[in-house]
């Protein structure tokens, strides 16, 4: 196969990814577009409006959405920086088993654990909460920052902190002074991922917020489950934006092979 | 000593959130699938739910549902990623890199919306197939979504894990594979054997485990089948998820006991996984 062949083919891939975004595009738009009218016959902007009208509940799902994911993407980073540093900077036994230990969450789903969780969320008053929904929401994206981050440390040397020790600096100014400085790119990817896993998650708001935190994706999911694919289309291009938004900047701030390419996994962000 | 103690004080967060939220989780509903819901008043051990969903018709057609969604998304999506994979090896990286990272990255919902538009009675394939004259009205076009065969589910994981296998497999086939390929050229294989004997011996590990992985998250997926599946059968997860959330609180053995087979499943795939990647990454030392 030449590189004529490889383009064409390249051609034939971008056509068949972009396929679904053709009907949610112009139905986000369409005023009228009966059966079997290939274009929309009339135009009309209900679909956004719908998005930002103040009492239609979109405004205040995005709120949800976007405190829930910032929050998950905080703490997930904070519980995973350590765990990071831990598997990615020091040599330890039993290595291999915490590993599989914190990538179970990722790979086994987690309907089960959930469900598990949910009686006891119910008595401690967090089921139907926003904090609730937060802390399930750790559960796949924990293991995401922590490998992420274990994959950044384990590229350190640990000769610029030897360095700083060396010049008088305390273990705490070292890390505070050198160490986090160097993980900060690290530490953005891997606070995106989490956000971005979070904005994502239908099923654990579902079953922890029990239909009282409505999120973007709950409000996708009812209006799929109706009939006015204009509204349905407007509101899935808004729940993809954050996802092509944080795609195009990671792929215009990071050069090929550095983005956590290891870590993507077919579930990652849903 | 002191060393072993700064490790464990390091994992312990993250150990806590995933032992607490997860593990913690998984045992307690490990416990209720054993009929153990002192909530409701039950306190008895039994085997009964396990019991009762194995002999359970309901469960067997949902099982064969879930296997077969899981296996044909799987079957499909990795022949297809190996096709374009190897049509596309040559072609701009980065190009092919922003293509395939956008079905990625975009929620599964959005892929199940975005499709059932194209396939549905009404979508895109429709109108072009009336365009044609192939069909007089919506009714004429085949059903594809809340349909026997699962189309549109099927459809949507395809979209969704192609580029996932094919990034695997490009990456595996630009690095040995190409050298080595090289080689083979030089000492006069052709392309056949080239293919036989050299590049496919060398990615299948990687095709293997990407596979493995998109079948494990097919088989405990809950949202698009959801979504675009028919109300029955329907797929294992959502199963569970009617089981729990029906007004019958004894029905939550059944649904924990449903929940663990999905996640002893699942949990064998991904240490099979773990294993082959083990095997890959010390392959490439």
């Amino acid at each position: 196969m030449g590189k004529k062949g490889g383009n064409v083919g390249l051609a034939l891939v971008a056509a068949l990814v972009a396929v679904p975004f053709v009907p949610l595009t112009l139905w986000a738009f369409a005023g009228e577009w009966r059966f079997p009218d290939l274009l929309p016959t009339a135009w009309s902007l209900r679909g956004v409006a719908h998005l930002v009208e103040p009492g239609g509940g979109v405004l205040g799902a995005t709120l949800n959405s976007v405190l829930i994911g910032a929050a998950t993407a905080a703490a997930s980073v904070a519980v995973g920086m350590p765990a990071g540093m831990a598997i990615g900077g020091y040599q330890w036994r039993f290595k291999g088993v915490v590993i599989f230990f914190i990538l179970l969450p990722i790979l086994v789903p987690p309907l089960a654990s959930t469900m598990g969780v949910h009686v006891t969320f119910i008595r401690l008053g967090l089921a139907d909460t926003l904090p609730g929904v937060f802390l399930v929401h750790l559960v796949p994206t924990v293991p995401y920052t922590a490998l992420i981050l274990a994959g950044v440390f384990a590229e350190r040397t640990g000769e610029l902190e030897e360095a700083a020790r060396t010049l008088g600096a305390s273990p705490w100014q070292a890390f505070l002074r050198v160490t986090l400085p160097g993980v900060l790119p690290g530490v953005a990817v891997a606070g995106l991922f989490a956000f971005l896993i979070s904005w994502g998650q239908y099923v654990l708001t579902l079953l922890i917020g029990g239909g009282n935190v409505v999120t973007l994706p709950m409000l996708l999911f009812s209006a799929a489950s109706g009939n006015d694919p204009v509204v349905t289309s407007a509101l899935a291009l808004a729940f993809a934006l954050p996802a092509v938004l944080a795609l195009v900047l990671a792929l215009r701030v990071l050069k090929p092979g550095e983005r956590a390419g290891g870590f993507v996994g077919p579930g990652k962000f849903s | 000593m002191g060393g072993r103690l700064k490790i464990v004080l390091l994992l312990a967060p993250a150990l806590a959130v995933i032992g607490v939220l997860f593990a913690g989780g998984l045992v307690i509903a490990f416990v209720q699938s054993l009929g153990y819901v002192p909530a409701i008043g039950m306190t008895e051990l039994t085997l009964d739910a396990y019991r009762g969903i194995l002999s359970d018709e309901d469960f067997f057609d949902s099982l064969v549902l879930t296997l077969y969604v899981s296996g044909v998304s799987t079957g499909v999506s990795t022949v297809l990623a190996v096709l374009a994979a190897l049509a596309l090896r040559r072609s701009s990286g980065r190009l092919s890199a922003v293509v395939f990272q956008l079905p990625i990255t975009i929620p599964h919902l959005v892929a199940a919306v975005g499709i059932a538009l194209v396939v549905g009675q009404t979508g895109l394939g429709a109108r072009l197939a009336a365009l044609l004259g192939l069909i007089g009205e919506p009714g004429d076009f085949p059903a594809l979504l809340y349909d026997e065969r699962s189309v549109g589910i099927i459809l949507t994981y395809v979209w969704k894990e192609v580029p996932f296998i094919t990034l695997v497999m490009l990456a595996a086939l630009r690095g040995v594979a190409s050298d080595l390929e090289d080689v083979a050229r030089t000492l006069g294989a052709g392309a056949w054997q080239r293919f036989w004997y050299v590049v496919f011996p060398v990615i299948s590990p990687s095709v293997v485990a990407a596979s493995l992985l998109v079948f494990a998250f097919t088989f405990g997926a809950f949202e698009v089948p959801y979504l675009l599946g028919k109300s029955y059968p329907t797929i294992l997860p959502v199963m569970a998820y009617d089981e729990y959330r029906g007004i019958d609180l004894a029905a939550r053995p059944t649904a924990m006991a449903i929940n663990i087979l999905i996640a002893l499943v699942t949990g064998a795939i991904a240490a099979l996984y773990l294993r082959l990647a083990r095997d890959l990454g010390r392959r490439r030392g």
